[in-house]
């Protein structure tokens, strides 16, 4: 039914063309002087089809299931729902809709079998409506834009209009990308914020989200205290600042100052090898060499060292994050202008000097900048923590022992069924907000410093 | 056109400084200067002067072996500052550009302040130790600079802060707060407007009394004022070299002839 | 140089300047020793990550099969019906007659059995069902074995550690050993691991369903981002004018770049998944997800490639009479247009690795056939890594590295094709 609209809508986007086209011809061939080229006039009816039924399939798609689960919810006899939450509610729906798809386990009621029926009955109008209106939009602007053909129509200033329009949206998607996670973030965090209290939230010490899912369950009664969550973050990000600032500042100062061409021909893509292995890869090199590494060092010291330590987690986090601080800190230090250098050493100064006392202080806000990103990656990385740091939040900051952060509780609330009734998920967007606004202002005073920089030597 | 000053010459002028001989420049495989025989005295202000691209600056560079920071650049031959070649693998270039110093074409004071500037050679050599030595070599730097008087108040705010004439006696005075021998200036004056350049002209003046002047130069007229030998180069040659004023009014070769009249540059 | 202290009154080669000499040497020397010692750091690290990656992931790339001769009963399959025979029973007939002297012994029998995978009974199945006439006739199939197994005969169960602390008893070694001897076990290039999909039994897990899920999942991101990055980019290079509008948009895209992908999968959850309805585990929703990750990158990348036309290019045109728009759609987009492929491409590649926003929209479900259409449920190749890594088999640990073999093999290639484009159609002004 889909490839029907779209199919139909193909049509009359090369009917449209033809016939505006031909109608210009006929214009110019009847030796009126046009405005604008024939081909403008076919584009502008082309156009004209084909961005207002696009977006209106595009929305009908996005729409018609919940529409329709709503209408077969509504549907539904009086009673069966009554008193069940949200998840028993979204699993009955996904057994109606199974069971529309054909695909039926055991015996189910007459009721969900009967409100099967109801939603392949509606998904069928739906296809058939979607054509019907496709159809009916499609030719509607097929004609307006037919009848706009004349000598003096600016078809060319037409096409461009709606070029520049569709343009803007381009870039006004942006926007809405940051007002969508601004706005679910927040929506969902306001609602957690009405079951458990701010600042339980914000200045607890106990974080236990576990709750009793029924009622006879034996649970903690659920702790929403983010203060451990938000210290175990810290050290990991802590240890993967302290292995990654030193190496990657040092290896970008051997590779301006030092290295032969030769040789940064070879480390650069090295380097960019290693900024490009995914996240997912590094987290299980952790589990699988520096884990056990780490264990085994710690079990010839007799030293008690937890099986998902910090410091396993926030060691692997700052080889990632190693080529990252070292090509902005050879950007930087490339910005320098080379005439501060020159100076530097026509007075005698060593290259050690010259780096060190001349081109690290001038190049200091750029390297700040890209030091600070880093830090906002180290706090906003989820992979490798979720895979080698530990799921309990405890208030400590021994990088032997084992710490949860931000992002592990983030994914492993919500991994799984989730309802959006419970403070359980819902904590998961309190947290994702804190960490949406940790790193955001981050990385605004970083872009900043990296930017007021770059205008002080351009 | 040209009002050429005769040059007060002194007899123990004629002491060598720094004699290069057969000096050969490639960038790649590319010769940017051939042959190059050339014997500059002390306490004597030497200017080249030459269309774009002769190599002036390149063999400028040579004297105080700023080109080893380009990779691809190779120095063939002899440079002998007092009679010691300077590419002997035993002679540090970073001891020998303090003993040559250099002025660039663009001001390039550090992002310091005025103090710091001054005091960043002196102190890296280990010349002054105490803050009263540095003190000194900082005041005395910018007294021959003759910026002393326009900065005293204000040592501490950053070099960057200055006009272009200030910062670039600030750079003539972080050059000779290493006491150097010779003073290399590539183009000093052409980022400079009149009189700034009239001050630095002057202060290349001054600055004869104590070290020899190598001086690059786009403008005549400024070869003519301050120096008392100028090298003529074209196309990486050395064409012609000798006393300014001959140099001027009665060139021995036809290229010389021609650029400074006006008919080839 | 000289001995004689010169007229400027300095001891160049006094005995004060010559140690001071010494020492900023040495702290040059010890500054590019650092700097050389960081580099190997960086160097040793990643040299460690593709060396355990390959050591452990290579054998995954062969398993070991057993030759067996298969004797399909008419007694336990209904040609009628093929599909529902009892498999299971002509396999312990088979391994009956391979081990005749323990055919009573029903316990014996039954971990005789478990030798093979628990796949076999499927993969006999299917051909039956393809191929009725083969009930009743003796056929050869070749059957991967389970996993112990195949680790025993990998090397990596030690008959020599004491019989407690292995998988695998003696006798059970020793049976397995018998079979060696007789030439049955073989072990040819695993290609179930590109063919199969997800299955709980190492043997049998393939990354079928990733890869299809993953092409589906980059295909949409591709055909959202491209379109509407390009968009975005030309507007705000060519067209938009300096306002704070404009100002705006271009402080949130360079924002954007920076927020933590797990915050776009809370996004999806909350939005795609919450507010649309749209369904779990879908590679069309991770795809979507993946766009809005991509879009900031692509348009990034083709506002630099915009910015590198000279802008003599655009006068020349409009000196012609051509409008704004002709310009950049005629002249500025196509010299722009390798340079946004390029960018494209490292977007994508970024994409590809991603795996925190799917972990959040469901994408580490447990779905053990290949998606048909991008709707469907599936895995995507980093999700399905991280599925394996968390499974207890020791078999998932070498698939694991295999898997990342794979995944890094996509990436590499995808990189590289972007360094040829950079190569090959970069043009100097």
């Amino acid at each position: 039914m889909t490839l029907l609209a779209f199919v139909i809508l193909l049509a009359a986007v090369v009917i449209g063309y033809v016939m505006n086209l031909r109608a210009a011809r006929a214009i110019r061939d009847g030796g009126t002087r046009m405005h604008s080229l024939e081909g403008f006039h076919g584009g502008y009816a082309a156009l004209m089809t084909l961005v207002p039924t696009f977006f209106l399939i595009i929305v009908w798609l996005l729409f018609q299931d919940t529409v329709i689960t709503a209408i077969v919810k509504a549907g539904l006899p009086a009673g069966v729902l009554g008193g069940k939450g949200t998840g028993e509610v979204q699993l009955i729906m996904s057994e109606i809709r199974s069971i529309a798809g054909g695909r039926i386990f055991g015996t189910p009621e007459d009721w969900k079998l009967e409100a099967a029926e109801h939603l392949v009955a509606l998904r069928e109008l739906s296809g058939w409506l979607l054509v019907a209106v496709t159809a009916a939009l499609a030719s509607a602007m097929m004609y307006i834009s037919r009848r706009t053909v004349a000598a003096e129509f600016r078809a060319r200033q037409g096409v461009e209009r709606i070029l520049h329009g569709l343009m803007v949206s381009c870039a006004v998607v942006a926007i809405f990308v940051t007002i969508g996670i601004v706005a679910s973030l927040l929506f969902e965090t306001i609602r957690f914020f009405q079951m458990v209290p701010f600042w339980d939230f914000v200045l607890g010490t106990n974080w236990e989200p576990q709750i009793p899912i029924r009622e006879d369950q034996v649970a903690a009664e659920g702790a929403f205290g983010m203060l451990p969550v938000f210290l175990g973050t810290l050290v990991i990000a802590f240890i993967a600042m302290f292995i990654a600032t030193p190496i990657g500042l040092l290896s970008a100062v051997y590779l301006h100052e030092f290295a032969s061409r030769r040789v940064r021909g070879v480390v650069k893509p090295v380097l960019e090898v290693l900024a490009g292995v995914p996240t997912v890869v590094y987290g299980f090199f952790a589990i699988l060499v520096i884990a056990p590494a780490i264990r085994s060092f710690g079990d010839n010291f007799g030293l008690p060292i937890a099986p998902n330590t910090a410091l396993a987690a926030g060691s692997v986090m700052g080889i990632m994050l190693i080529p990252f601080i070292s090509s902005f800190a050879d950007d930087a230090l490339g910005a320098v202008p080379r005439s501060l250098r020159d100076g530097s050493l026509a007075v005698g100064a060593t290259q050690a000097e010259t780096i060190s006392k001349v081109l690290f202080p001038a190049a200091i806000p750029g390297i700040v900048g890209g030091i600070l990103l880093a830090v906002s990656r180290a706090i906003g990385e989820t992979m490798i923590v979720v895979m080698a740091a530990g799921l309990i939040a405890k208030m400590t900051i021994n990088p032997l022992d084992s710490v949860t952060t931000v992002t592990v509780q983030i994914v492993t609330l919500l991994i799984g069924d989730t309802a959006f009734d419970s403070p359980k998920t819902l904590a998961a967007f309190a947290l994702g907000m804190v960490l949406f606004l940790m790193t955001l202002c981050i990385n605004i005073l970083a872009l900043r410093i990296v930017r007021k920089y770059r205008e002080i030597y351009d | 056109m040209f009002d050429v000053q005769k040059p007060e010459t002194a007899v123990d002028q004629t002491a060598i400084k720094i004699a290069a001989r057969n000096v050969q420049v490639f960038y790649g495989n590319t010769q940017a200067i051939k042959d190059v025989d050339v014997d500059i005295q002390d306490k004597t202000v030497t200017s080249f002067i030459g269309p774009s691209g002769c190599g002036k600056s390149t063999f400028l560079r040579c004297l105080n072996r700023m080109n080893d920071t380009i990779d691809s650049c190779r120095v063939e031959g002899e440079i002998l500052l007092d009679g010691q070649d300077i590419y002997a693998p035993r002679v540090d270039p970073v001891q020998l550009r303090a003993r040559v110093g250099m002025v660039f074409q663009k001001p390039n004071p550090f992002p310091k302040s005025i103090y710091d500037n001054v005091a960043y050679g002196p102190r890296i050599h280990g010349m002054a130790r105490t803050k009263d030595e540095i003190d000194e070599v900082v005041e005395k730097s910018l007294r021959r600079a003759a910026l002393w008087d326009e900065v005293k108040d204000r040592l501490d705010t950053p070099g960057t802060g200055l006009s272009g004439g200030q910062q670039q006696r600030l750079c003539i005075a972080r050059a000779v707060a290493t006491r150097p021998e010779v003073l290399l200036m590539d183009e000093p004056c052409s980022a400079l407007d009149p009189i700034a350049t009239a001050q630095v002209e002057e202060l290349i003046d001054e600055l004869k009394q104590r070290f020899s002047v190598v001086i690059v130069t786009h403008s005549m007229q400024q070869a003519a004022r301050v120096s008392q030998k100028t090298a003529f180069f074209h196309l990486g040659n050395l064409v012609e070299y000798g006393d300014t004023n001959t140099i001027f009014t009665n060139p021995q070769d036809h290229r010389t002839e021609s650029y400074i009249t006006g008919r080839i540059g | 140089m000289t001995d004689q202290t010169n007229a400027t009154g300095f001891d160049w080669d006094g005995p004060a300047f010559q140690s001071q000499m010494k020492k900023r040497r040495r702290s040059q020397i010890r500054l590019k020793l650092l700097g050389l010692g960081a580099i190997a750091i960086a160097f040793l690290m990643l040299m460690l990550l593709i060396g355990s990656l390959i050591s452990t992931g290579y054998q995954a790339f062969t398993q070991t099969h057993l030759k067996i001769e298969v004797f399909l009963d008419p007694e336990h399959v209904d040609p009628e019906n093929p599909a529902r025979g009892n498999y299971r029973q002509i396999l312990t007939d088979t391994m009956k007659v391979q081990f005749p002297e323990v055919a009573d012994d029903r316990a014996a029998l039954r971990r005789l059995t478990s030798i093979l995978s628990n796949g076999a009974q499927f993969t006999i199945r299917d051909r039956v069902v393809a191929n009725p006439g083969l009930i009743g006739e003796t056929v050869q199939f070749n059957v991967p074995v389970s996993d112990d197994y195949d680790q025993l005969n990998k090397g990596l169960i030690d008959p020599e550690t004491p019989e407690a602390h292995r998988r695998l008893k003696d006798d059970e070694i020793a049976n397995f050993e018998l079979l060696k001897d007789r030439g049955v076990v073989t072990k040819p290039l695993n290609t179930a691991l590109l063919t199969n999909a997800d299955s709980r039994f190492p043997e049998l897990a393939g990354l079928k369903g990733a890869l299809v899920g993953s092409f589906y999942a980059l295909l949409t991101c591709f055909l959202l981002s491209f379109p509407l990055g390009i968009g975005a980019a030309l507007y705000l290079e060519e067209f938009a004018p300096r306002n704070r509008f404009s100002d705006l948009i271009e402080i949130n895209i360079n924002n954007l770049a920076a927020v933590p992908s797990v915050v776009f999968g809370l996004l999806a959850l909350a939005v795609f998944l919450g507010w649309f309805g749209m369904p779990r585990s879908a590679p069309f929703v991770g795809g979507m997800t993946l766009a809005l990750m991509t879009l900031p990158t692509i348009i990034i990348a083709t506002r630099a490639a915009l910015k590198a036309v000279p802008p003599s290019i655009r006068e020349a045109a409009l000196g012609v009479g051509a409008s704004k728009q002709q310009v950049v759609f005629g002249h500025v987009l196509p010299l722009a247009m390798p340079g946004i492929l390029t960018g494209t491409i490292i977007g994508l590649a970024q994409a590809l690795g991603e795996t925190a926003p799917l972990l959040l929209i469901g994408m580490n479900a447990f779905i053990t056939s290949a998606p048909s259409t991008p709707f469907d449920s599936a895995t995507a190749l980093p999700t399905q890594i991280f599925i394996w890594a968390d499974s207890p088999e020791r078999g998932f640990v070498s698939r694991t590295s295999a898997a990342i073999l794979v995944l890094l093999t996509f990436l590499i290639t995808m990189n590289a094709l972007a360094i040829f484009m950079r190569q090959k159609f970069e043009r100097k002004w």
